[in-house]
């Protein structure tokens, strides 16, 4: 029988799903570096929030080098999340926070797939690095909100600025939270699920038609 | 015998995974499973290595907190779990009664999050 290195180590201690749970959902965190996705995720959940990180492998050089310097470079992409139960312990509800970065787009579609949908954290000192999360969220066809994460230096424009420097379509919400805050970070949560409700509402009328 | 070498990133996965190479499509990074029956003896290093972490576990996990837990890959992890799944080590969990039938997932989560402020 062979014995491997790890065998002796104590396994990590970790935090289980209620047995009530029989249901779980997940709604992804987007946005650039340093705009407050895992602070928001720490703010409102319920167990420590953890880490996981996926080894992505890509050409180094354009697609057309490719025969000729076959180089490849593989980076690390850290996903953080959190839980929080919910209706009574029946639902684990998970918040994946991923750097919206375009490169990141193979785990982006891993993420995306079955979520309710997407809250797009931005900072209004750097609209443009929200880009490219919104980018990624329209090629994906999941529906969110955009929340600014009013961080005490950052200026302070009118919504309809902001919507045209986002060129955010009409009908997503925009809001504003501080990522720190659990209460206000759960409104910015909360508007992107009422959103969703009135979204598939409305995507189920077209339906009918 | 000559042919396109294996891009050994691609062997790698496989040979933790128990030679599955996709997981199934239902088994995503929030999907959590529980510890079913099953002899744990036969299962390859990274598979035992899930399996331990259900022993003695009062409920489930998801792939993401596997994931964690092991610091393994997600995508490795899930399919992980959903080979550990077809041989009967994991299950999801039982649909509670009240789940049925027409259950609304996303109003429970908007009522959930409203129950919290
Ligand atoms: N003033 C202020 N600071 C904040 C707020 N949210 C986050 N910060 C700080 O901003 C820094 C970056 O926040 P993170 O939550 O790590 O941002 P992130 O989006 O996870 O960053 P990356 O994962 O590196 O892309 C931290 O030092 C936070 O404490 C906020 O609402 N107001
Ligand atoms: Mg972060």
């Amino acid at each position: 029988m062979d014995c491997a290195p790890w065998s002796d180590l104590p396994e990590p201690s970790v935090t289980y799903v209620p047995a009530t749970v029989t249901r779980s959902a997940k709604i992804v965190v987007a946005g650039g570096f340093g705009v407050g996705k895992t602070t928001l995720i720490g703010s409102v959940s319920e167990v420590r929030p953890l880490r996981m990180e996926e080894p992505i492998t890509q050409a180094s050089a354009g697609v057309d080098d490719l025969r000729r310097a076959p180089h490849k470079t593989t980076t690390t992409v850290a996903m953080d999340f959190g839980r929080i139960h919910m209706a009574g312990g029946r639902i684990a509800l998970y918040l994946f926070g991923l750097p919206g970065q375009s490169r990141f787009q193979p785990l982006w579609e891993d993420l995306a797939e079955g979520a309710l949908g997407c809250l797009v954290l931005a900072d209004t000192r750097d609209l443009d690095a929200s880009h490219d999360a919104l980018g990624l969220l329209d090629g994906a066809d999941i529906p969110y909100a955009v929340a600014i994460n009013a961080f005490a230096e950052a200026p302070v424009y009118p919504e309809e600025e902001l919507r045209e420097a986002l060129a955010l379509d009409a009908d997503a919400p925009l809001t504003v939270c501080d990522a720190r805050d659990r209460t206000s970070s759960l409104h910015a949560l909360i508007t992107l699920t009422e959103y969703l409700s009135e979204h598939r509402s409305a995507a189920l009328m077209e339906s009918r038609r | 015998m000559s042919g396109p070498r294996r891009d050994p990133d691609m062997i790698r996965p496989y040979v933790r995974t128990q030679g599955r190479i996709r997981a199934h499509d239902d088994v995503r990074l929030e999907s959590v499973v529980i510890a079913a029956t099953g002899p744990t003896d036969t299962l390859a290093p990274d598979a035992r290595r899930v399996m331990r972490l259900f022993a003695g576990a009062d409920g489930g996990l998801a792939v993401a907190d596997i994931a964690a837990a092991l610091e393994l890959p997600p995508s490795t992890v899930r399919i992980l779990v959903s080979a550990l799944m077809d041989s009967g080590h994991l299950a999801s969990p039982a649909p509670a009664a009240e789940d049925q039938p027409d259950f609304d997932l996303l109003q429970e989560v908007l009522r959930g999050l409203r129950s919290m402020v």
